[in-house]
């Protein structure tokens, strides 16, 4: 079996006497679309930002792409190829949809101190990154500031940043938030592209939009991984009903 | 197309030049030395732009680069007219573009410790520890007997340029014009480049800036160098335009103005220094003539921006700022 590209072993992190995330073990393959699910509050935010570096792991190991991550701060993990959009969108909101992405775009290239070229007329960047914004549909907006966009545009603008970081993986947390029917169904579709550039491990409380799409799933509750295995598996086992699933299986 | 705030910054561009040379031209050198000290405010301005407006830097300690470049000039000039050598067996000078070098590089160096320090924090803590640095720098001043200490330094005759007699008003406020559109100038390019991309974003939202992989400490700490640089350079000016320096130039009360004028023109936009520098000069100027409490009147009128016109003047006339 292929080496995972992301690897989580034993991680903990606890605000005060809340223990967020309890000993959690998971990994993402090659090509596949890990799904994280679980109720409010079950810690799986908490857990994107470990891996991003926004929040600091108590204790446990993050490995990705072959080395320890668990040290670096946020920049130098993107830098290795983590690609994130988060549940409350982040974005330089004065700036419009297209200077966010091109923002991505020249960290991509590692040039931020150059201090006379105009961005707004340079080719390299306004090319790759209008390329980017009509891979998901954002090409019409691209002049707009990032804060008059709706909240599902915001969220296609996110995934559009991560594609120009040409992400080793990518760490969606409820990309489908805000999108309506057609919005997830469309995300969907794209999602399902999206594994053959790199694996996603997404987080999501829409179930059609799991179920479509997960290789595999994992159930947080509480801080702890209570079950990992096909949509099949999880569909079907007793303590996930009760815990999360209900009538949704 | 010009955009409005195009054609007010063109406009008060021309105001700043205008108004001097026919002041010259009619025998009024005294509103020509009111044009350039307009002038070298604006220029400190703008330096502390890059870091607050751009960056969102909220620094209250601009002053120690404002009497830092200041003190690179009078110390320079009194070594330059005495011929004492100054250390190191380098002598004084009083050629303005080697001075001007040399504040611009103690100023931007003590700015990249500084800043180095202060970056690690943000918001209150920045600017209580930017303001604590200076104070340390004022008292440093004050207590060094060599240069002046508390009486200050003067400058017997003002420095030269090649080619120039700076002695003439209006001479030396072209100079002091030239140096502000060129820190104009270099604020344009800054603005719409690459890291100035990146700086903007910083100050919008930190963590987006991390997460497409871009450290936001080197950033911001280039822009603080850099913008107590172009300060330091106006306080360069600030000395020969006064031929003197106090450690009133460091006193937090310098820096205080220099934000103040920012607010008053319009934080972040091109122009807002110099407008904020020309209203301030001018309140100076007229209430200062009609009563002492003047200060307490542009104190109202910074309540009043702060209130109701967030953009200051350049917002109220050209509407709000548009980035790419
Ligand atoms: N910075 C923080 N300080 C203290 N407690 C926190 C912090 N961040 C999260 N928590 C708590 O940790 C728990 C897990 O939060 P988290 O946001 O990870 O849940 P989640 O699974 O993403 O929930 P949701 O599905 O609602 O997004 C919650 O009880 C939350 O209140
Ligand atoms: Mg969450």
């Amino acid at each position: 079996m292929a080496e995972p590209v992301l690897q989580l072993s034993d991680l903990a992190k606890s605000f005060g006497a809340l223990r967020a995330t309890d000993g959690v073990s998971l990994d993402l393959r090659p090509g596949e679309i890990h799904a994280l699910i679980g109720p409010n509050g079950a810690g799986k935010s908490t857990l994107i930002h470990q891996i991003c570096g926004t929040l600091r792991q108590d204790s446990g190991t993050i490995r990705f792409a072959g080395q320890d991550i668990g040290h670096l701060g946020v920049s130098e993990r993107s830098r290795l190829g983590l690609g994130r959009t988060f549940q409350v969108s982040s974005l330089a909101s004065e700036f419009s949809a297209l200077r966010n992405v091109m923002l991505a775009v020249q960290a991509q290239q590692g040039s931020s101190f150059r201090f006379f070229k105009p961005v707004m007329s340079d080719a390299s960047l306004i090319d790759t990154s209008m390329a980017m914004l009509e891979r998901v549909g954002l090409q019409d907006r691209a002049r707009l500031p990032a804060a008059e966009l709706s909240h599902g545009e915001r969220r296609k603008l996110e995934i559009a940043i991560a594609l120009a970081l040409n992400s080793k993986a990518f760490l969606l947390d409820e990309p489908m938030a805000g999108m309506g029917p057609e919005g997830s169904k469309s995300l969907t579709g794209f999602l399902d592209g999206l594994r053959q550039e790199a694996p996603i491990l997404l987080v999501e409380h829409d179930m059609d939009a799991v179920f479509a799409l997960a290789d595999r799933i994992s159930v947080l509750v509480y801080g702890k991984v209570i079950a990992t295995g096909t949509v099949d598996e999880i569909r079907s086992d007793p303590a996930v009903r009760t815990a999360y699933l209900g009538d949704h299986a | 197309m010009l955009s409005r705030e195009s054609l007010i910054n063109i406009l008060l561009a021309v105001l700043l030049l205008a108004v001097p040379l026919a002041a010259n031209a009619y025998g009024e050198p005294f509103y020509v030395t009111l044009a350039t000290r307009v002038a070298i405010l604006a220029l400190a301005a703008t330096g502390l732009n890059l870091a607050l407006g751009l960056g969102g830097l909220v620094s209250f300690g601009h002053a120690a680069f404002f009497g830092i470049g200041g003190y690179a000039a009078g110390i320079l000039a009194t070594h330059g007219f005495s011929g004492d050598p100054l250390f190191f067996g380098l002598s004084g000078t009083n050629q303005m573009p080697v001075i001007w070098l040399v504040a611009m590089v103690a100023a931007g160096l003590v700015g990249l410790l500084i800043g180095a320090i202060s970056l690690r924090t943000s918001g209150v803590y920045f600017i209580m520890i930017t303001l604590a640095f200076a104070q340390m720098v004022y008292y440093f001043a004050i207590s060094w007997p060599a240069y002046g200490g508390e009486d200050g330094l003067s400058i017997l005759v003002r420095n030269q340029f090649p080619g120039v007699n700076t002695m003439r008003p209006v001479n030396f406020f072209l100079i002091c014009y030239v140096a502000l559109m060129a820190a104009l100038g270099l604020f344009v390019l800054i603005r719409s480049s690459r890291f100035g991309t990146a700086l903007q974003a910083a100050r919008q939202n930190e963590v987006r800036v991390a997460t497409v992989g871009i450290a936001p400490y080197r950033i911001r700490l280039t822009a603080f160098a850099l913008s107590a640089a172009m300060t330091g350079l106006a306080g360069a000016l600030f000395a020969d335009l006064n031929r003197f320096v106090s450690p009133s130039m460091l006193s937090w009360h310098m820096s205080g103005e220099l934000i103040v004028l920012i607010i008053l023109g319009g934080t972040g936009r091109l122009f807002g220094p110099l407008a904020g520098a020309a209203l301030f000069v001018i309140f100076e100027y007229v209430l200062g003539g009609l009563t002492e409490r003047w200060q307490f009147f542009l104190g109202l009128i910074l309540l009043g921006t702060v209130l109701f016109a967030r953009g200051g003047l350049l917002g109220l006339l050209a509407g709000k700022a548009r980035h790419g």
